[in-house]
């Protein structure tokens, strides 16, 4: 082990999916490889934030809750993101907040109460050797990850974590404006695509005005929308590259959002695509909840974006 | 809807764009393709994300807390202004590929063979012939998309993909090939496998073939693929119609 590392945690049980995640795997994409990185960029952002690491210092993502830890050492953590009935040894965890664990003491995640995925940063990083210059976990490419082979986390495993640079300071917490509740619908913008006008008169009518339904056909890849259907002049298209929110529509006419874990080419074509942060509120949403399409334009969404930013690189 | 002359820039969200150079696949494009590559790279420099090149268009993703979306468009449209086709780096890196064609490994020579109303040997003998060009990776990591296939051995995607398709296995589907870097599901025909490793996380630059590059598939024996590294183990037949 490298000597500025150290076992920060131990799994006694590592629940359906949870996996390590930097910003996500990048300039390789043209290799076939996939972005990755945090589903839900927003709540990852804000672990690092709140933890006082550097954007980018790889946090755990933990997919439906079920995952149990055991500090290894006195640590730092932040938890943002879904309420997974997480709880500090027997009380319930504050979540959107810096807090301090001792050595021993467990994190212990549930059931979804709201939203899906959690992430758990711990002050200085967790530590692993970056494959194709990053860390983020892809298991259907098998890369990344603590083993860089992408397995997700197993019992048993010890989790290495980083050493900070300073000693723990006051508790931080994330302001109330930034901790979505994630039960509630969700309006999602979109900046339409070059395609748009290919989707007839009605079904563009259908697509920002209808509700519609998080299908259980719904992972790192891509959700499924579920509604009236949707339709496109075209039917196919040659394959190309596909940007991260994209929404196509296949000839079923039921959108998929591709997310971080998408293919890196198709050839559907596209309503557009969910700006990030839309994105990362999509990841949050369970099977059977809804969501609505808004379309935004590209200078909002930028202005929005580079606002996010500024207040978690603060 | 009429759609403006190509090239064309379409919006790909806050931190992307698609430059669509072509309607239709064709092997010049690559030499468009790659001098449009190379000009982007130079263009966005320590802004750019992703170039993620296929077969008539770019998607170039930038970094939008360094550049805005129309700061990049304008440098995309300058680099568009003044392309000229790379006809030296367009050629690409010649691949030759080993590869075993047998009904073990290649469990749907005998299907192909059927539906394109040729011999088992003569379907070997067409798709090692020809070169083929890399028109795009994706799917999985170094998964290249080859074309374009003789049109006598044009055979469609099976309508049941197999769960696991091993890796190394030469494949056909439409007018295009391919050979699966790893262990995945997949639709395609099955006709070969060979022993290159065509994904190597330990290779300078990791994939053996790049957009570009061209390809042709050398028929060896059993026991040179063996020889090779290859595994021998056979693939699982197709759940498809045999049609007798």
């Amino acid at each position: 082990m490298n000597p500025a590392t150290t076992y920060g945690f131990r799994v006694n049980r590592a629940g359906p999916l949870a996996l390590l995640q930097d910003a996500g795997r990048f300039g390789v994409r043209h290799l076939g490889v996939t972005q990755s990185g945090p589903a839900d960029l927003h709540a990852w952002a804000w672990a690092n934030q709140l933890a006082g690491n550097r954007w980018g210092s790889p946090v755990l993502e933990v997919t439906f809750g079920g995952l149990e830890l055991q500090a290894e050492c006195d640590l730092t953590i932040a938890v943002t993101g879904a309420d997974l009935s997480a709880k500090h040894d027997t009380q319930p965890l504050p979540m959107w907040l810096r807090i301090r664990i001792g050595k021993g003491e467990r994190i212990v995640f549930g059931a979804p109460a709201r939203g899906l995925r959690a992430y758990l940063a711990v002050a200085g990083g967790f530590s692993a050797e970056p494959v194709l210059g990053s860390v983020a976990c892809v298991v259907r490419e098998k890369l990344g990850g603590f083993d860089g082979q992408g397995q997700r986390l197993a019992e048993g495993d010890r989790l290495t974590v980083s050493m900070p640079d300073c000693a723990y300071t006051e508790a931080v917490e994330a302001p109330e404006s930034e901790q979505p509740d994630y039960s509630r619908p969700a309006v999602l913008d979109l900046l339409p695509g070059a395609q748009i006008a290919d989707f007839t008169g009605r079904s563009l009518y259908d697509a920002f005005n209808c509700e519609w339904r998080v299908d259980d056909r719904a992972d790192r890849m891509g959700v499924r929308l579920t509604g009236p259907a949707l339709h496109c002049r075209i039917g196919s298209m040659v394959s190309e590259g596909i940007s991260l929110g994209a929404v196509q529509v296949p000839p079923d006419g039921q959108p998929i959002a591709l997310l971080n874990d998408r293919q890196t080419i198709g050839g559907y074509p596209r309503l557009g695509n969910l700006t990030p942060l839309a994105a990362s509120r999509l990841a949050q949403c369970l099977p059977g909840q809804s969501v609505r399409l808004r379309p935004t334009g590209a200078e909002q969404a930028l202005r929005q974006h580079r606002a996010f930013i500024d207040q978690v690189q603060a | 809807m009429t759609h403006t002359a190509l090239p064309r820039l379409e919006s790909a969200g806050i931190d992307s764009w698609m430059v669509r150079l072509f309607e239709t696949i064709e092997e010049n494009n690559l030499l468009w393709l790659s001098a449009l590559t190379h000009d982007c790279e130079v263009a966005f420099g320590e802004a750019l994300v992703d170039l993620v090149p296929s077969y008539t268009t770019l998607l170039v993703t930038f970094d939008p807390l360094r550049i805005s979306s129309w700061e990049a468009r304008k440098r995309l449209a300058d680099v568009l202004h003044n392309l000229v086709p790379d006809d030296a780096g367009g050629e690409g890196e010649l691949h030759e590929i080993a590869t075993w064609y047998d009904t073990s490994v290649g469990p749907d020579l005998e299907r192909v063979a059927r539906l394109s109303d040729m011999s088992v040997e003569s379907v070997i003998k067409t798709h090692s012939f020809q070169e083929y060009r890399v028109f795009a990776l994706g799917f999985s990591p170094g998964f290249a998309f080859m074309g374009l296939l003789d049109e006598s051995l044009t055979c469609p995607r099976m309508n049941t993909p197999r769960q696991k398709v091993p890796a190394g296995s030469v494949a056909i589907a439409g007018q295009q090939t391919a050979a699966y870097p790893a262990v995945t599901p997949g639709g395609w025909n099955l006709i070969g496998r060979t022993a290159a490793r065509l994904f190597d996380r330990n290779r300078e630059g990791f994939s053996l073939l790049k957009v570009g590059d061209r390809v042709r598939f050398v028929s060896v024996d059993r026991q040179t693929f063996e020889s090779e590294g290859g595994d021998p183990a056979p693939a699982e037949p197709a759940k498809e119609e045999t049609g007798s």
